[in-house]
């Protein structure tokens, strides 16, 4: 151990860093929690004495490291203050980054690597040994501790005045629901909001982000996809959290549609809900040749021929189907709300439909 | 140089201080105090530095972010997004990043200290576990620490949802989704936490409030009584020459530990702030802003919640139908189960511990880790959990990486998780086991010196030669745990446990467990600890300076 090493060093020297010093404290009590350090051996007790000429090359290079952190700091300023390149783009935001970053990181180091050698080369420290005090008090203490306990307690009279402490019982239970109370209107209630969504009979589908209506026949390449929202909610955020579906043309020969849903798709082009029913995250992956659409979040994936029924990963159920038609003008739009909630479970679920 | 009196500005202050507050007599016993020396102690300074770091850059952050979920349009410097519908939050971010001279440089040091945070609280934590120094009389600290890593964990994942970007809006969408798979109250808490529907317009600003103020203050709170009371019951230290549980060995605080705090508190600095420069992290303008109908493909959350992210993978879909009400397993077990596990199994240890072993003691010297057999493969147990889970959550990188089908990744996680931590658990102690046999015999025949001799009959020996003062005085550290008595037999006052009821009975199998695998390092072993029951800490040191052979 090194550290050992230092503490026996050389014994005292002119510099006058007696014993005493080194242990920093006046001649000890006999209760004090320091004690000299005796254990350094014959060799002698004196405090750790240095090499002059490796001090002084040591003191050399903290002290170059700490003109360093000089250097970089005023570097850093210039670039801050002079420097024009800093923003404006995403070039200049990169430049700037580096030319900051690189000299505030210098001006940390400098003084980093500075103070490391200070301490490792230049400190005269030695080794000491502490004496751990107790922590628990003596037993005289929790002795008298009790004892006042006690007598407050009586003096008091909480302990003979039940009326007394029962009211003031009785006063504190409704003063700890008051927080309670006062978050109510942080929300409105869920109530049946969950169940719907802002599709309903003769709502246009429109393409998410241009918000164009479409026709069948805009969407007639076997195995496309694209997600539309209801016309109308296109710029509203919760409805699309809700509303966003996945249109999908499919061959019609492949589908296995489930019994009352024949008339819920267009010759092939069929809307499943979005919104993953795991936790929500958008199921946005389609695979076209085997008709999957995949979460990216935790890699649930469904079937889209097979009414998306969870084939693999965490969701529970599939991804509702919403019913669409074609409208007198030829547009796409849903012919009712979803026949379930969409998106992650929740206690209530399966609740009346309403 | 040499008078006791120091500089007259110094003394001045001090002069000034003690005559108000009596400072000179309450610094007095406090300058020389002892801090041990060993690198695994620096851990926990690394999260307390990154934590102060994280307070100066997060309020430079705060000068400029715009807690607000209101639509603007984009028209800053970044122009791939110029006339984008964003809200401010998103839009605030953005101009820090590109509008505010250092304000990337301050963004990135800021998730990168968050970074560094909690993965040296992780690896502080089991520092501590392993060697044993949560017992008492540090039990107190190790729950303050349990509640500074979950706070963390929540206070990492709140502020990497607010600038409202792709990648954070996902979060948050999981959040919720969590949120509202609660069994009973769950519709009601998204309800009353998003203010209405998701995304809703109140979230990202009651989220703000959160993160900067209430988290941070209660984690200053913590982090202020986790180091007060490091400091009045002192650090623990390994064993080693001339240290007993009674003392401890170091350099002094003033000047030693305090230049050397600085210094490390300045290269922490210096690493947050070079992985600043060099290492982009979160380049949120590649994500765009957040709309709940996309998503940007292979996006991972910070490394912290990793273990969430992959229990959620793994976990089988399964869910329960009842009278109209659902309990979705899928969600709840493993957003729930995972971190309750771990944090309920570490929070309660340090008891279970003191329970199965009677062991009361104040401890103030660590364990090397092989000394605890139990504990330590109980330790890499959970290591191992919390790891599988982990690796779970890039379970899409793995597949893509080793050519495998991402089921199979999926699958191959759903046993590895349980079978993984039987493994460590196995591995572990015997791991232990051979090292304390190994540590024994070098105790008895010393190391092999190098010095190869030949015997008179022609054979080749190495030389063996005894162990080191130093090396000797770590090995006979070792502390041998006492096998509880039965009952009746007990006579030192610690409740007895009935060995025949249910309890008593698995507190006898837990204490076996505890003590078998204990490698005896032979002649006068152990340090008078061997039948310690309630013995008083006196006992450490004068058995120490025997074996010392001081
Ligand atoms: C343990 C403490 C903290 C952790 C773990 C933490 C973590 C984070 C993370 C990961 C981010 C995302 C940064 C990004 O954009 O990439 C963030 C953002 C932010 N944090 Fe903190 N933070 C902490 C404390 C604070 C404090 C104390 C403040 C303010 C007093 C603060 C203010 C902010 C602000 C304003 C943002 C949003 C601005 C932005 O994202 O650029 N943080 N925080
Ligand atoms: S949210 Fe889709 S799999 Fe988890």
């Amino acid at each position: 151990m090194t550290d050992n090493n230092e503490t026996n060093g050389a014994p005292s020297d002119e510099e006058g860093r007696a014993p005493k010093r080194v242990i920093g404290t006046p001649p000890p009590p006999p209760t004090h929690d320091l004690l000299p350090d005796d254990t350094g051996g014959a060799e002698g007790t004196g405090g750790y004495q240095l090499d002059e000429k490796k001090a002084r090359a040591a003191e050399r290079a903290a002290g170059a490291f700490f003109v360093l952190t000089f250097v970089a700091g005023i570097a850093f300023i210039v670039f801050y203050a002079v420097w024009p390149g800093h923003v404006g783009n995403i070039n200049r935001a990169t430049s700037s980054n580096y030319a900051l970053g690189i000299s505030l990181t210098l001006a940390f180091l400098g003084l980093a690597v500075g103070m490391t050698i200070w301490v490792r080369h230049l400190m005269t420290s030695k080794e000491i040994i502490q004496e751990r005090h107790e922590l628990s008090s003596p037993p005289e203490d929790r002795q008298v501790f009790n004892e006042y306990f006690q007598q407050g307690v009586q003096e008091s009279g909480i302990t003979q005045r039940r009326f007394l402490r029962r009211t003031l019982l009785l006063a504190s239970a409704p003063l700890g629901l008051l927080p309670l109370v006062l978050l109510r209107d942080l929300g409105p209630l869920p109530e049946k909001k969950l169940r719907h969504t802002a599709w309903k009979n003769g709502t246009r589908l429109v393409v998410d982000g241009t918000g164009q209506p479409l026709k069948a026949s805009d969407f007639n390449s076997p195995g496309g996809i694209i997600t539309v929202v209801p016309e109308g909610a296109q710029n509203n955020l919760d409805d699309i959290a809700k509303a966003a579906v996945l249109l999908i043309n499919l061959p019609p020969d492949q589908m296995k549609v489930k019994k009352g849903r024949e008339n819920w798709h267009v010759g092939g082009i069929v809307a499943y809900s979005k919104i993953c029913t795991h936790v929500g995250c958008p199921a946005a992956l389609y695979e076209q040749t085997t008709h999957h659409i995949l979460c990216p979040c935790h890699q649930s994936t469904f079937d889209a021929l097979d009414s998306a029924k969870v084939i693999f990963g965490p969701a529970a159920r599939p991804l509702p189907q919403l019913p669409i038609g074609v409208n007198s003008e030829g547009y796409l739009v849903a012919t009712s709300d979803f026949h379930e909630p969409i998106g992650p479970s929740f206690w209530e679920r399966g609740k009346s439909k309403v | 140089m040499s008078t006791a009196t120091p500089p007259k500005a110094i003394d001045g202050t001090i002069g000034f201080a003690d005559e108000r507050f009596g400072t000179a007599g309450f610094l007095r016993g406090k300058m020389k105090k002892v801090f041990p020396d060993h690198w695994s102690f620096m851990l926990g300074e690394i999260a307390l530095y990154s934590f102060i770091i994280l307070l100066a850059t997060g309020t430079f952050l705060t000068l400029w972010f715009k807690p607000s979920m209101g639509e603007v349009i984009y028209h800053g410097s970044y122009t791939k997004l110029d006339g984008v519908n964003m809200s401010e939050a998103y839009d605030s971010t953005l101009r820090i990043s590109f509008d505010v001279r250092g304000g990337l440089l301050m963004r990135q040091i800021h998730h990168w200290a968050a970074v560094l945070f909690l993965a040296s609280i992780m690896v502080h934590m089991l520092r501590v576990f392993f060697t044993g120094s949560y017992r008492k009389p540090r039990e107190v600290n190790w729950l303050i620490g349990l509640g500074l890593f979950t706070l963390g964990i929540l206070e990492g994942l709140f502020g990497y949802s607010l600038p409202d970007d792709l990648l954070s809006g996902t979060g948050l969408r999981i959040t919720q989704g969590v949120m509202q798979s609660i069994p009973v109250v769950g519709t009601y808490i998204f309800y009353f936490a998003f203010g209405g529907g998701f995304p809703g317009h109140d979230f990202i600003s009651r989220l703000y409030t959160v993160h900067v103020l209430l988290i941070p203050g209660i984690l200053l709170a913590l982090v202020g009584a986790h180091f007060m009371i490091l400091w009045h019951q002192g650090h623990t230290q390994f064993s080693g020459k001339n240290r007993t549980e009674k003392n401890v060995i170091g350099k002094p605080f003033f000047p030693v530990f305090m230049i050397k705090a600085g210094a490390f508190f300045m290269f922490t600095f210096a690493v947050t702030a070079l992985l600043g420069t060099f290492a982009q992290i979160n380049p949120i303008w590649l994500f765009g802003p957040y709309t709940p109908d996309s998503i940007t493909a292979g996006s991972q959350p910070d490394f912290y919640m990793g273990f969430l992210e992959g229990a959620l993978r793994i976990m089988p879909n399964w869910e329960t139908n009842l009278w109209g009400h659902t309990i979705p397993w899928n969600v709840l077990v493993p957003a729930l189960l995972p971190l309750g596990l771990i944090m309920t199994g570490a929070a309660l240890w340090p008891f279970i511990e003191q329970w199965a072993t009677g062991d009361k003691k104040i401890h103030n010297l660590a364990d090397r880790p092989r000394n605890a057999p139990f504990r330590t493969a109980v330790g890499m147990t959970a290591v191992t959990f919390y790891g599988m889970l982990w690796l779970a959550g890039g379970n899409d990188i793995l597949a893509d990486k080793f050519h495998v089908s991402l089921y199979a990744t999926t699958w191959f996680f759903r046993g590895a998780v349980f079978v993984g931590p039987v493994i460590a658990y196995v591995v572990t102690k015997r791991l232990c086991v051979g090292l304390q046999r190994s540590d024994a015999a070098e105790l008895h025949h010393g190391v092999e010196a190098g010095v190869i001799t030949m015997l008179p009959s022609g054979e080749f020996v190495e030389m063996h030669q005894p162990v080191k003062e130093d090396a000797e005085a770590v090995l006979r550290g070792k502390q041998e745990l006492p096998a509880i008595e039965d009952a009746g037999e007990d006579a030192n006052g610690i409740p007895a446990p009935s060995s025949r009821g249910p309890l008593g009975k698995a507190r006898k199998a837990l204490n076996n467990a505890f003590t078998a695998d204990d490698i005896s390092i032979g002649n006068g072993h152990g340090n008078g600890h061997g039948n310690g029951h309630g013995e008083h800490p006196e006992a450490g040191t004068g058995d120490h300076k025997e074996l010392s052979r001081g």
